[in-house]
């Protein structure tokens, strides 16, 4: 590319949480500093035109029905400008899946999006938000021009080939099956009852951690699974059992195997952690 | 006779004479005696009844749910395959009582001699996790309700757990076999969704 690649960041319909989450990243000016940006709608930029560019990044979902964006009908609008465009960002949740807001650009849960033909030039990253380092880091390997290695579904595997429980400093409760008995405490693992998702959810939250410093599970949150095709789902704070059984295992297992592993576990009981190890009532 | 075979033959012959005589009366010099073979030759196979009690669970329990995972893979309904595991129990209630005796008479009446290693699912694994199946399957499907699985276990193994008890000391008026029906419509009737 460029020394000095055209990026034009375009908002369908969404929250803006994206760019919010990309304006923590902690080195945004160096990065702004190497490109130059067509549009934003929040940060300072040229006059909006339906212009060429080399990186396009949608931020949003789409509504298929008239929906107005700077005097063009949403629809039309994303379409001219991803044929405008060298390569394009999906970001967020909502326009790589549709979300909460409606329809996805490269899916629509789990079907096709309403612009699934371009999946060539298309990287997705699901989030609700992304990272503010996944943004950058995509952005930043366009940038180099170098290969960003992608799943199947246009996700850098450098991101989602994890789950968000990999790095969860709550692990070890995983392994023993010790469960968090009551919301907000430091001990146990929130998969049993509490709704974490992050054994089945592709993401990297536990190991580039959220300011720095933390994550939902690190935090007593149990994973939302912001980054699947699925989200939102209801009751998030409640695992979903089947007569007791989790109705989602992680991945890669099979059920009947995780079973047994799970039992086999419960029943070798860890004193260590069936009780709390730092106990502030006394 | 290789000696893996043999183990497997010093296993069966325990098993009958566990589930006949009980765990604590019967000796590991029976069992020789039983098997034609002297008794230090034993503890070449096993180095105490206890181990020989536990391996026999892990045996019986995987019988058994090698059995209820062939009825998992069918593609039938939750109803259907209540009534072919009761069929299953009752017919080795019937068939091979010393699995069910050992089952029953041993295992849950002498839980001491199974605490250290067979804690919990330790040893009854195999046969736990394909019911677990059997009931996770059944509720994804919308064809049994959702609830708590030992309250859901509880009533079924217990409940057929319970005639084959009954059978086997001889109080059922009626064969084993003449129960499968009702037993099954009133087990679907009070898991159903």
């Amino acid at each position: 590319m460029h020394s000095k690649p055209k990026v034009f960041w375009i908002d369908a319909v969404g929250c803006n949480g994206c760019s919010h989450s990309f304006f923590n990243y902690g080195e945004i000016k160096e990065l702004l500093d190497k490109i130059e940006l067509l549009y934003h709608p929040l940060l300072p930029s040229k006059e909006f035109k339906v212009q060429r560019s080399d990186i396009l990044i949608i931020e949003g979902a789409l509504k298929t029905t008239y929906f107005p964006r700077l005097d063009f009908n949403l629809v039309d609008l994303i379409f001219e400008l991803i044929k405008l465009s060298k390569k394009v960002i999906v970001v967020g949740t909502c326009s790589v899946y549709g979300g909460i807001f409606g329809e996805g650009v490269l899916f629509n849960k789990k079907k096709e999006g309403k612009f699934f033909e371009f999946k060539e030039k298309m990287i997705a990253l699901p989030g609700c938000p992304p990272h503010p380092e996944w943004i950058a880091y995509v952005i930043e390997m366009l940038i180099e021009n170098k290969n960003i290695l992608m799943d199947k579904e246009n996700r850098p595997k450098e991101i989602y080939s994890y789950t968000s429980h990999m790095g969860c400093i709550r692990n070890e409760y995983f392994e023993w099956k010790i469960d968090v008995l009551e919301f907000g405490t430091k001990e146990g693992c929130l998969f049993y009852d509490q709704g974490c998702q992050g054994p089945f959810t592709h993401s990297s939250c536990n190991r580039i951690l959220w300011n720095e410093i933390n994550s939902k599970p690190r935090a007593g949150t149990p994973c939302f699974g912001c980054t699947e095709k699925e989200f939102p789902k209801k009751n998030l704070f409640k695992t979903e059992t089947f007569m007791g059984i989790p109705a989602n295992i992680p991945l890669g297992v099979g059920k009947r195997a995780y079973l047994t592993i799970a039992g086999i576990a419960k029943s070798l009981k860890n004193e260590r952690l069936s009780k709390r190890l730092i106990n502030e009532d006394n | 006779m290789s000696k893996e075979e043999k183990k497997l033959e010093i296993m069966k012959t325990a098993l009958n004479l566990f589930a006949k005589n009980g765990f604590y009366t019967t000796t590991i010099a029976d069992i020789a005696k039983e098997m034609g073979m002297s008794v230090g030759n034993m503890y070449n196979y096993f180095h105490s009844k206890e181990s020989l009690a536990k391996e026999l669970l892990i045996y019986t329990s995987k019988i058994f749910g090698d059995e209820i995972r062939k009825i998992n893979d069918m593609n039938i309904s939750s109803k259907e395959k209540i009534k072919k595991i009761v069929e299953l129990y009752f017919n080795m209630a019937k068939e091979e009582p010393e699995l069910v005796d050992y089952f029953m008479r041993v295992y849950l009446s002498n839980k001491e001699i199974f605490s250290n290693g067979c804690e919990g699912m330790l040893c009854v694994s195999a046969f736990v996790t394909e019911i677990m199946i059997f009931f996770e399957e059944g509720v994804r499907k919308k064809e049994l309700k959702n609830q708590d699985f030992f309250a859901a276990f509880g009533l079924f193994m217990g409940y057929i757990g319970g005639l084959a008890f009954l059978f086997r000391e001889g109080i059922l008026g009626k064969d084993l076999d003449e129960y499968i029906k009702p037993v099954s419509e009133n087990i679907y009737n009070a898991l159903k969704a």
